[in-house]
């Protein structure tokens, strides 16, 4: 067990260094000439040159890298040319403003959705079980952007229940889900396709397998074959998917919280994209593919700590 | 890449190898009456043409330039003259509608196929290979999927500014690795049979086993892929263009449609309302599609 956390622990460094060289390639090599861009096209070759020299750009690549990766790790972010203030103080604001949005959301739809998709299964090829899967078809397939703008329109502007733009909550319960429940549907829309799908196969599966079998025929009641041995089963690989769904989640996160001027770490990639802020977005985006990493990790290692299978083999 | 077919004449037995290739065809036919008897990819398969007949013939069929302004008529509600109302700009929402499937539909099947080609090599390369080169793949390919579609997308439109040629390479650049682990898990239960074994025993290159043996073996699994990140195309491409990083105005573009729209919401919600309809209409079609694919591909 502990051989297999440092294996994937190891495995986690290097697609880590790997992501910083990707980010590095885009966010610094792939604008070219730093020194053109930033004088024109009228600047004298010798004052390019300077100012190439005066930012290190002339530099080797490497030790550029170098440079710039031990900038991150030493926690020498720089600072943001729009918002004027520094930049890691405001990414890990912005995040932790997007982990409560998307918690809040996962808190609420996970539940429902693995309870769906496993009531589904139990009646495979019924009304209920296709009438969910066309739904969720549906819903997998509407753009954040497009449920987003529905459901603005509905309870915002036409309805007025709830506000058009939201801000973090405070301390009141109520004040959560007024201003987190709106922005947080077109991630739960997208959310419960996938989870309800993923229970409902496992539950399929592990019904038709032959320890279910087993135990119907030695005659336990079905409540007991429902809960401690098909669901025991078909819950793990589930569990996995939501762990992969967060990183969808900071895509969605970038619509939704534009559509509902939230200020997460998805408006925040938004503005400084537009605004070409590059030390906030290349740190923004360095920090969601960290974050990303760590639950895929986590979720792995969930997934073997409640899977006897493996937990007991390795 | 012929050498299998003209070894195992030369030999008067059939091998294994030739066998397959052989196969492919009736294979081919098989699923394809097996594909017409199902409903779902039918469905899915008839929404979708609808729209790539629409935006193909969009000139011959609109009933209005979409282009077309009329400062009398702005944000009009929907009506016999005007079937989806106007715009801010009087511009008929009907024939935008229309018009708007055009530059979708190219940008997402242009990033599918780049998507695909790179994907298919380097699934190819490294599952063929296995050892290092297949180590060393794989984790670029970890390392790359660690970034969520949307954002690395926004990031490097950032960087190299918005058009529709760099939304076309980013999707295709982003959809490489998710391809390759596709095609890779195909190659890896394919090297291992024997048609395989039989080709490298006759001398055949390993760019031709992979090019023309072990690919056309995994045209399901392909299949299915391709369909699966086709709609994946479409939704990011609105995406981007809804995000202003991506198609730009005048285009009638849904994505950009949408955003454009938000400003009369209140007043003229038919104007975002009809192209994100139509939106949704075409990624069900392609999801349905992919569906019925799985389904039939599976059997």
């Amino acid at each position: 067990m502990r051989r297999f956390v440092l294996k994937r622990l190891g495995l986690a460094l290097i697609t880590l260094f790997l992501v910083s060289v990707i980010l590095f390639a885009i966010a610094q090599v792939m604008p070219g000439d730093v020194g053109r861009a930033i004088l024109g096209p009228y600047a004298s070759e010798r004052q390019v040159e300077a100012l190439d020299h005066n930012l290190g750009v002339d530099r080797p690549l490497l030790v550029r890298y170098w440079n710039w990766a031990g900038g991150f790790v030493s926690g020498r972010w720089g600072k943001s040319y729009l918002m004027d203030e520094p930049v890691l103080p405001l990414v890990t604001r912005r995040l932790l403003n997007s982990l409560i949005l998307g918690g809040f959301a996962l808190a609420l739809i996970a539940p429902f959705s693995i309870a769906i998709g496993v009531l589904a299964a139990l009646k495979e090829g019924g009304w209920f079980d296709r009438s969910t899967a066309v739904v969720g078809l549906s819903l997998i397939a509407l753009p954040e952007f497009a449920s987003g703008i529905a459901v603005l329109v509905i309870f915002a502007v036409v309805l007025g229940w709830l506000p058009v733009s939201s801000h973090v909550p405070g301390a009141d319960p109520i004040d959560w889900f007024r201003q987190l429940l709106l922005p947080s549907i077109p991630l739960m829309f997208v959310l419960f396709g996938y989870i309800s799908r993923m229970a409902r196969a496992g539950t399929v599966e592990a019904l038709h397998a032959h320890y279910t079998r087993t135990a119907i025929l030695k005659g336990l009641p079905r409540r007991v074959v429902i809960w401690s041995h098909v669901l025991r089963n078909s819950l793990l690989p589930t569990i996995t998917v939501i762990g992969v769904q967060t990183g969808y989640l900071v895509g969605g996160l970038v619509v939704t919280e534009t559509i509902f001027s939230y200020p997460g770490i998805g408006k925040l990639v938004f503005d400084s994209a537009i605004g070409h802020d590059l030390p906030v977005l290349q740190s923004a985006v360095l920090l969601i593919a960290i974050l990303y990493m760590l639950l895929m990790l986590i979720s792995d290692i969930v997934y073997t700590l409640l899977n006897p299978r493996i937990r007991l083999s390795a | 890449m012929g050498s299998p077919e003209v070894a195992a004449a030369g030999n008067g037995t059939p091998d294994e190898g030739f066998g397959a290739v052989r196969g492919a065809r009736s294979w081919l036919g098989r699923q394809s009456m097996a594909l017409l008897r199902s409903r779902t990819f039918l469905i899915g398969a008839a929404i979708v043409a609808f729209w790539v007949v629409d935006a193909v013939f969009w000139r011959a069929i609109v009933p209005q330039d979409p282009q077309a302004l009329n400062p009398t008529a702005t944000l009009a509600p929907p009506s016999a003259a005007h079937w989806f109302g106007t715009d801010d700009l009087g511009r008929d929402v009907f024939s935008r509608t229309l018009a708007g499937a055009a530059s979708v539909l190219t940008v997402a099947p242009a990033a599918t196929a780049l998507g695909l080609i790179g994907g298919i090599v380097v699934g190819l390369v490294g599952g063929y290979y296995r050892g290092l080169v297949d180590d060393i793949l794989m984790r670029v390919v970890d390392a790359l999927l660690a970034f969520p579609l949307i954002v690395i997308a926004v990031l490097v439109l950032a960087v190299l500014g918005p058009s529709v040629v760099n939304v076309i390479l980013v999707i295709g650049f982003v959809f490489t690795p998710i391809v390759a682990r596709t095609v890779r898990s195909a190659v890896l239960a394919e090297r291992e049979r024997e048609y395989v074994a039989a080709a490298r025993l006759l001398g055949s290159s390993s760019v031709a086993i992979m090019a023309a043996e072990i690919l056309p073996n995994i045209t399901a699994p392909l299949a299915v892929e391709a369909t699966i990140r086709f709609g994946y195309a479409v939704f990011t491409s609105a995406t981007l263009a809804f995000l202003s990083l991506g198609v730009q105005q005048p285009s009638p573009d849904w994505g950009l449609s949408i955003s454009l729209g938000r400003a009369n919401l209140e007043t003229a919600p038919w104007i975002s309302l009809f192209p994100a309809a139509a939106l949704a209409t075409l990624i069900i079609g392609i999801n349905l599609a992919a569906d019925g694919l799985h389904q039939v591909l599976q059997e």
